[in-house]
């Protein structure tokens, strides 16, 4: 399964996982708790020159990810035009835009091995009110490992479906489709009973 | 044990197989994913606990940066745009989803998964999704509404199949409807 880390090795892959989530936390924080159009625009610029340092690559990535926000963007501006707060609408858009491109940086910047043990360290802690940590992790597992798998069936359902009718196919193949996945739940259930459960 | 990690595994996969399948589209022109769909059937199949787990993990995972959101999305960033309070708002919804399933265990079980999917998937998620829209758009509460009111169509739908589908569930799989056996 591919995951968002950017395959462009950066300076930040190398850092703790933990500090740039802190940092990430701080960084958001402060972007909400301070108002004004010219301040966000030196933030956006600053963010951009982040994304800009790897290479052009990593940029091209980075926008390309931001691009999903541009409705969002387009409404806030539009809106904000017509009630005559231009200067409002672009303060809102432009810490919409920083607020989620720095945290993309963090995903782009960090490996699913390292947010993995920032998880375990967090859930560590609940190991004394007897919740199974490993537990979770075997599920985190087999989710990543079923997502393709059930994609796939689902894929092969609607295929069956394509070559019966010549409407398209709709809601009617997610009933077969979650029945089919409770009984790989099932199976994968009497899997780890044999390997000696949890 | 292994059946409930299992279940709840699977189902927070189902709800990402769900994103990946083509949009349903309303006559209206509103595309409708599947995704929020494999959410509200999470509450209605597995209950309140089991269900609001599996949403929990599959948005953990996003954050931890698996493009699993209907149109790859996925990481962090959708945490601080404008459609967090829906991402967050779904292991709520789940819960309270399974939470009322549970309480109508007299009424057949299309209706009262109908009904869960209702106050689970709709009020309780849009109060969660408008607030976060409100929180980094800044926007006022009817402005949110004016925008979000073109998807209640589509989330109307989404409640009739998580009734049909969970009925359809307890017929095919009757011991696996978690929310009805206990």
């Amino acid at each position: 399964m591919i995951s968002l880390t950017s395959p462009v090795k950066t300076a930040a892959h190398g850092w703790p996982a933990g500090g740039k989530l802190a940092l990430l936390c701080a960084a958001t924080l402060m972007l909400f708790a301070v108002d004004g159009a010219a301040l966000h625009l030196g933030f956006l610029a600053a963010t951009a020159v982040l994304y800009a340092l790897p290479g052009r690559v990593f940029l091209g990535a980075g926008l390309k990810r931001l691009f999903v926000l541009w409705p969002f963007v387009a409404l806030i501006l539009l809106w904000h035009l017509i009630t005559d707060d231009g200067a409002a609408g672009a303060t809102i858009a432009l810490r919409m835009v920083t607020a989620v491109a720095l945290a993309n940086l963090v995903t782009m910047t960090t490996r699913l091995s390292d947010m993995m043990t920032v998880v375990r360290w967090l859930t560590t802690p609940l190991r004394r009110f007897g919740v199974g940590t490993q537990s979770i992790e075997l599920a985190m597992a087999l989710v990543i490992r079923f997502t393709p798998v059930l994609a796939n069936k689902g894929q092969a359902l609607s295929m069956a479906w394509r070559a019966r009718s010549v409407r398209r196919p709709g809601w009617r193949i997610v009933l077969p489709f979650a029945v089919t996945a409770i009984d790989d739940a099932e199976h994968v259930a009497e899997a780890l009973r044999a390997r000696g459960g949890l | 044990m292994e059946r409930t990690v299992a279940l709840i595994a699977i189902f927070a996969a189902l709800i990402a197989a769900l994103g990946l399948l083509p949009n349903l589209m309303l006559t209206s022109g509103v595309p409708i994913t599947a995704q929020s769909l494999g959410v509200m059937l999470c509450g209605t199949v597995l209950g309140a606990k089991r269900g609001g787990l599996a949403v929990l993990l599959f948005v953990g995972l996003v954050a931890l940066g698996l493009p699993l959101l209907s149109g790859g999305r996925g990481g962090l960033g959708v945490f601080a745009g404008p459609t967090m309070g829906f991402v967050v708002g779904f292991p709520i919804a789940a819960f309270t989803a399974g939470f009322v399933m549970e309480q109508l265990r007299s009424l057949p079980v299309g209706l009262a998964a109908g009904i869960a999917a209702a106050v689970g998937g709709i009020l309780v998620l849009y109060i969660f999704g408008v607030a976060g829209f409100m929180m980094v758009l800044n926007k006022s509460l009817i402005e949110t509404l004016t925008v979000f009111s073109v998807y209640i169509p589509g989330d109307i739908i989404k409640v009739v199949l998580t009734g049909l589908i969970t009925s359809g569930l307890a017929r095919a799989r009757p011991a696996s409807v978690l929310s009805r056996t206990g």
